[in-house]
């Protein structure tokens, strides 16, 4: 699906989680993760993952970390205030966890239901433990997912790629 | 309502007898300490003593990343409802290696025995029927453990074991209950085994 928004940076970060080893990919669906989650469903090396919750993408995580898998975890900021708890795994147990959040309320936001979340997403993170590398713009992208890989798979931490709605766009109500 | 006469201390060790060949995760409280007791906390064991509800994700994400590993998920009724979703996640992915048993005592035993759900009008089995787990199975005496151990072996995965057991306590074991040192214990057992 080339004409897809998302498609040109979602090409070029697959293909960067694919050389670092990331296989499970997780996720709750969500227009900055869509084309994404797509790549990795249609990758033979790679498998896609449907959740419940966030939550779980932190548990399966560490899962894998247990028999020396790579995950990645995918969902939009409302999605992190599903998460603190299990991000106890990373925090007090050197459990590796790289995550992927698309921002809502937080740059042109139109929907009020949105902005709470949207802005505790970084701090809560930040209070769990998590290194947030923000991406604004595009040439930024590649830069701040090296540092999350890095931090997450190198450091044993959690560790989030968070793509500002400056980079997405803001969806329109 | 049902006869329940299970004791959960003399119910692990005949379910599970090639525990060793399995890697185990467990939840927090009562399950990890008798998964700790039935492995002596054995560095094929990883138990929890926090992070309430995500036994079953963790073993998902293991059985799906060690395919050729059979894996054990020992869960709580408390700890398994805190996350009754991942039932569906695991019957969408559909692991056959990947084995749910709940030790369900009906009470929020760590916290002084309060009352839970299934005492009342909840089915755990139903809830993994609905989800959509291959096969599910239920046993509330330990006449019923040999079934239930053949079960385990030779039913068709992903599968659920609803253990239903009289309220009492678990086994008697002190655990590590340090996270990191855990983890590394696992994956370097793990990574040798090769």
């Amino acid at each position: 699906m080339s004409g897809h928004p998302h498609d040109e940076w979602s090409q070029a970060l697959f293909r960067q989680l694919k050389d670092a080893g990331v296989e499970l990919f997780t996720y709750i669906p969500d227009a900055g993760n869509a084309r994404l989650a797509e790549l990795a469903e249609e990758d033979n090396e790679t498998r896609l993952v449907l959740l419940t919750t966030e939550e779980e993408g932190v548990a399966m995580a560490a899962g894998a970390d247990l028999v020396d898998k790579k995950a990645i975890l995918m969902m939009q900021s409302s999605g992190v205030g599903n998460c603190p708890n299990f991000l106890s795994f990373c925090k007090g147990g050197n459990f590796p966890c790289l995550m992927m959040v698309s921002m809502r309320g937080d740059y042109g936001e139109q929907n009020p239901w949105q902005y709470p979340m949207g802005q505790a997403a970084v701090p809560i993170l930040e209070a769990m433990g998590v290194l947030v590398f923000m991406v604004e713009r595009r040439d930024e992208l590649e830069g701040a997912a090296t540092a999350a890989i890095n931090a997450a798979f190198h450091n044993n931490q959690g560790a989030a790629l968070v793509l500002s709605q400056k980079f997405l766009g803001a969806k329109a109500f | 309502m049902i006869d329940i006469s299970l004791d959960r201390r003399n119910l692990l060790e005949p379910l599970l007898p090639g525990h060793g060949d399995c890697l185990i995760v467990t939840g927090l409280a009562g399950s990890a300490r008798d998964a700790a007791g039935l492995t002596q906390d054995g560095d094929h064991l990883f138990t929890m003593a926090g992070c309430m509800g995500a036994a079953v994700a963790t073993g998902l994400g293991m059985a799906l990343s060690a395919p050729d590993r059979r894996v054990v998920v020992i869960t709580g009724d408390g700890e398994l409802q805190m996350n009754l979703g991942s039932l569906n996640t695991v019957a969408t992915q559909s692991p056959a290696n990947l084995s749910i048993v709940c030790i369900d005592n009906g009470t929020h035993g760590e916290t002084g025995g309060q009352e839970g759900h299934t005492v009342n009008r909840t089915s755990l089995a139903k809830i993994a029927e609905g989800a959509g787990i291959e096969s599910v199975m239920t046993i509330s005496s330990a006449g019923e453990i040999p079934a239930a151990r053949d079960f385990l072996k030779d039913a068709p995965g992903p599968r659920f074991l609803w253990c239903r057991v009289m309220p009492g306590d678990p086994t008697a074991f002190k655990r590590n209950l340090n996270p990191a040192e855990c983890r590394l214990r696992f994956r370097n057992a793990f990574l040798a085994a090769g």
